[in-house]
């Protein structure tokens, strides 16, 4: 077990590495430079302020410099804000974004497992169609079509909940639960279609046979092997959530990371841009080796030991 | 079977129900419900409440390029002069009018001994020699101090290119409180020139005490103007709040004008979720996209704000060192008068009002006369019948009978877009034989295509940076750091050169006017449109001034209206 860990933190490294150099090199083929007010100065005036932030050098140079800081943990300072350091714009921007995602997924998972187990057990009555098209429609409507109709429904007409901004505990609620429809219908897809399948498994006959309840059938054989594909697809889900989503941040004006990822990106700012590609990937790599982990809590049959070799 | 298929109907039917009733009734709901009581009691306090459409990026006076920075600097420090109502230039660290040399070069100004940093030091003539060596110094990376004091200020293009040290900057502390300048050029606009950003002072012992720090927390900064910034976390990195307070600075000298006690912004980018926050009450000002002018049209808080930044055709004579079907005065003209200016505006739908010329309406006056814009006229006009004849000749002269031209544009959505759209199909509709391809790009991608002069048509635009008809009018002589168009024209370049070395006002005026003249009526650029700004604003906001260039709003005169 120790070992396969270990071997799988060397590969999230190297991974890392490719992904940091790809990123770097295609961030220098975008158009333009960092400057601000590029079309005001002279080409003079340009070279002097590039030369300042080290952009003339040649970009091997500048690639082995980006190395050699990022492995000191240094991910510069951001050409946008004025002496403000990457790993401060991260720490900052991450907070609001994490925290909305988790709960986004906490949320959405749970009641879309709840809407799965429902659409199941009730398989091709009114329920499983409600909560399919409760699904369907969750998963092809875009999230910031929701968070515009939450918006004007809670906060605009009702007045229950605020417009937008962040700050208080009531500011997270709306966007939260705009967030949470997609993995809700995800987990409801899933669940629905693995528990029909399990229902007819072998080994839920016999449990029935055996006498057991519908109840510990459901719980105790049913949803524990239902949930192995959705476990797979949890993954990708948090960390895309987690990492902040653009629309939903300018929509409900969260100063999250999604929106500042996207400005980055059209400013050239590249230690940024660097910065937070790169937290993305990490996050992403740790995620896959965590769910990787649970498999075998999940289902025994699928435990990694040290003999698996 | 039948009572399954009910259900699945029954289910969907429920659905379809409860969103359908969710939209219906953004139709027929409008300006019915403003801000509903509760501000009675808010009005009476002199604080306001302003979305700020980002974050601020620097608030070190020497390194800010961006409106929002120049704002907050604007609004918490002071250099020697402030702009005051229609551009009017009013005292600030200065006491009343400088001393001006004959020749024009050499400025005295007088500074005023009560006026003190936040931190209770005075505001010398130090600290403006200390700032403005600094602007232009390499090692500060500063993009704006050598634009805007490269042959203004004597020596400073020199020191910015690393050529000479920072003390030979043509600026000198006489005694504390009498300030020297000496100028590159006679430049008669240089009083509005120090109310910029990039002019204010800097006390040198607290920037160099904080060093790499300095602007970057509420801590790390220094006021002299007549508010300060407060960031909830005094810690936290400005560039990275999202919201922040202007508060009342008790040690301005002018403090007793100053009638706001608080201004409170908060980050928001959404059109639509800032105008539900303004009819919730919760900001006092929102901006509107054009999907929302027609929304609110009629709703009694509906303003234009005129700006004055200008948008223009740039149409380039020499692509890639070959000359294009543009280097032909005549296409150019029948370019020029094929745009129906009006139908364009119509479709930004913000306000914007047609341009005419190069220089705005409302930005600057001919001395002794009116507006620049109504002295010069309509020189760009809708004649489609002259655009033919010209094109026809045009066409004759090359000995072509079609052109095929790209339009390179920005690459934003909405009306922008069909702005571009449109003005492709008029030229195509006017000029037969006319092919217009419309490039669409990334602003970023937009400058480098400009810098190789890669392009045909262009759709730019323009902001000042001072109130003189030079910031425009010199971004198209011979071989110009932003002409980039191939276009030359040896008695524009004379006209310009000389309101350059002339401090005659009415010498430079008459220039600047007939150098205007030529640049449209041969068709150098088609001018395009004049940008506005609409949005919803609560009449209980008095006194602001819109300036036209620099620091947006002016608030050191707004008050509350009871």
């Amino acid at each position: 077990m120790t070992q396969y860990i270990l071997r799988r933190i060397g590969y999230m490294i190297l991974t890392l590495f490719i992904i940091a150099t790809v990123t770097f090199f295609l961030m220098k083929l975008m158009p333009g430079s960092p400057l601000k007010a590029e079309d005001k100065l002279t080409e003079e005036q340009k070279q002097i302020v590039l030369e300042s932030y080290g952009l003339n050098d040649p970009v091997p140079v500048q690639y082995v410099r980006f190395l050699g800081n990022l492995v000191q943990g240094d991910l510069g300072i951001s050409y946008n804000f004025d002496n403000t350091p990457v790993t401060e714009i991260l720490v900052e921007r991450l907070g609001p974004s994490m925290q909305l995602g988790l709960y986004a997924v906490l949320i959405g998972t749970f009641f879309g497992i709840i809407l799965g187990l429902i659409a199941a057990i009730f398989h091709n009555g009114f329920w499983d169609y409600t909560s399919t098209i409760i699904a369907v429609l969750g998963t092809s409507i875009p999230s910031f079509v929701f968070a515009g109709l939450l918006q004007y429904i809670f906060a605009v007409e009702l007045g229950w909940l605020p417009v937008a901004l962040w700050g208080e505990p009531k500011h997270m609620v709306l966007p939260i639960i705009a967030l949470a429809i997609g993995p809700m219908a995800t987990a409801a897809r899933f669940v629905r279609t693995e528990m029909i399948e399990v229902k007819g498994s072998n080994y839920i006959i016999t449990a029935k046979a055996k006498g057991l309840s519908k109840s510990e059938r459901v719980w105790k054989h049913g949803l524990r092997n239902a949930l192995i594909p959705l476990v797979t697809v949890m993954g990708p889900m948090i960390i895309s959530l987690m990492t902040g989503s653009m629309v939903i941040e300018k929509i409900f004006a969260i100063p999250g990371i999604g929106e500042q990822f996207v400005t980055s990106v059209m400013v050239n700012d590249y230690p940024t841009i660097m910065g937070t590609t790169l937290i993305y990937a990490f996050g992403f790599i740790v995620i896959l080796l965590i769910i990787d982990l649970l498999y075998g809590l999940i289902d025994p049959r699928i435990r990694v030991t040290g003999g698996s070799k | 079977m039948r009572s399954k298929k009910w259900s699945v109907l029954l289910a969907a039917a429920l659905l379809v129900s409860m969103i359908l009733a969710a939209c219906g009734g953004g139709k027929d709901e409008n300006s019915s419900k403003d801000s509903t009581g509760g501000d009675a009691a808010k009005s009476a306090e002199q604080v306001l409440n302003f979305i700020n459409g980002d974050y601020i990026p620097s608030m070190d006076p020497s390194k800010v390029t961006d409106e929002f920075g120049f704002q907050f600097v604007g609004a918490t420090m002071e250099g020697l002069y402030r702009l005051g109502e229609d551009g009017e230039i009013k005292e600030g660290i200065a006491k009343g009018e400088p001393e001006v040399s004959e020749d024009g070069l050499t400025w005295t100004f007088k500074l005023r001994e009560d006026a003190k940093w936040s931190n209770g030091d005075p505001v010398t003539a130090h600290d403006f020699v200390y700032s403005w060596q600094r602007a232009v110094n390499p090692e500060t990376g500063s993009e704006y101090g050598p634009y805007m004091m490269a042959g203004v200020i004597l020596n400073a293009d020199k020191i910015a290119a690393g050529e000479l040290s920072v003390d030979e900057l043509g600026v000198k502390a006489v005694d504390d409180y009498t300030l020297e300048v000496q100028l590159a050029n006679p430049t008669p606009y240089f009083e509005s020139l120090t109310t910029f950003g990039t002019f204010m002072p800097l006390n040198q012992k607290f920037v160099e005490e904080h060093g790499e720090n300095f602007a970057t927390t509420e801590a790390t900064l220094l006021f002299n103007g007549p508010f300060v910034l407060d960031v909830e976390n005094d810690n936290q990195h400005i560039t990275q709040a999202n919201q922040w307070k202007l508060v009342k600075n008790e040690n301005y000298w002018d403090a007793d004008t100053v009638q706001l006690k608080e201004i409170n912004f908060v980050v928001s980018k959404d059109p639509q979720t800032n105008v539900n926050l303004y009819n919730q009450g919760e900001v006092d000002r929102a901006g509107l996209s054009a999907d929302l002018v027609d929304q609110y049209v009629s709703h009694d808080d509906f303003r234009i704000v005129p700006d004055t930044a200008v948008f223009y055709l740039k149409m380039n004579q020499v692509r890639k060192g070959k000359e294009t079907p543009l280097a032909n005065e005549n296409i150019r003209k029948a370019i020029n008068n094929a745009i129906d200016r009006e139908a364009l505006v119509n479709v930004l739908n913000n306000g914007s009002i047609a341009a005419t010329g190069l220089i705005p309406k409302d930005f600057v006056h001919v001395p002794g006369g009116g507006d620049f814009r109504e002295e010069n006229g309509d020189l760009a006009t809708y004649d489609v019948d002259a655009a033919v004849e010209a094109w026809n000749k045009g066409l004759e002269e090359l000995g072509v009978d079609s052109i095929e031209l790209e339009l390179l544009t920005g690459d934003s959505e909405g009306a922008v877009q069909t702005f571009n759209e449109n003005l492709a199909y008029q030229l195509e509709q006017n000029l037969p034989g006319l092919k217009i391809n419309i490039k669409p790009v990334p602003f970023k991608q937009r400058l480098d295509l400009n810098t190789a002069q890669d392009y045909d048509l262009q759709v730019s635009g323009w902001g000042p940076d001072y109130l003189d008809p030079y910031t425009f009018l010199s971004l198209f002589v011979t071989d110009g750091g932003n002409n980039k168009m191939g276009y030359s024209n040896e008695q524009y370049d004379a006209l310009i050169a000389e309101t350059v070395e002339t401090s005659d006002a009415d010498v430079r005026y008459n220039n600047f006017l007939e150098a205007e003249k030529i640049l449209i009526e041969e068709a150098g650029i088609a001018p395009l449109y004049q940008k506005g700004v609409t949005l919803l604003q609560s009449p209980k906001i008095q006194g602001e001034i819109v300036n036209k260039f620099g620091a947006r709003y002016e608030w050191k005169w707004a008050y509350v209206a009871e």
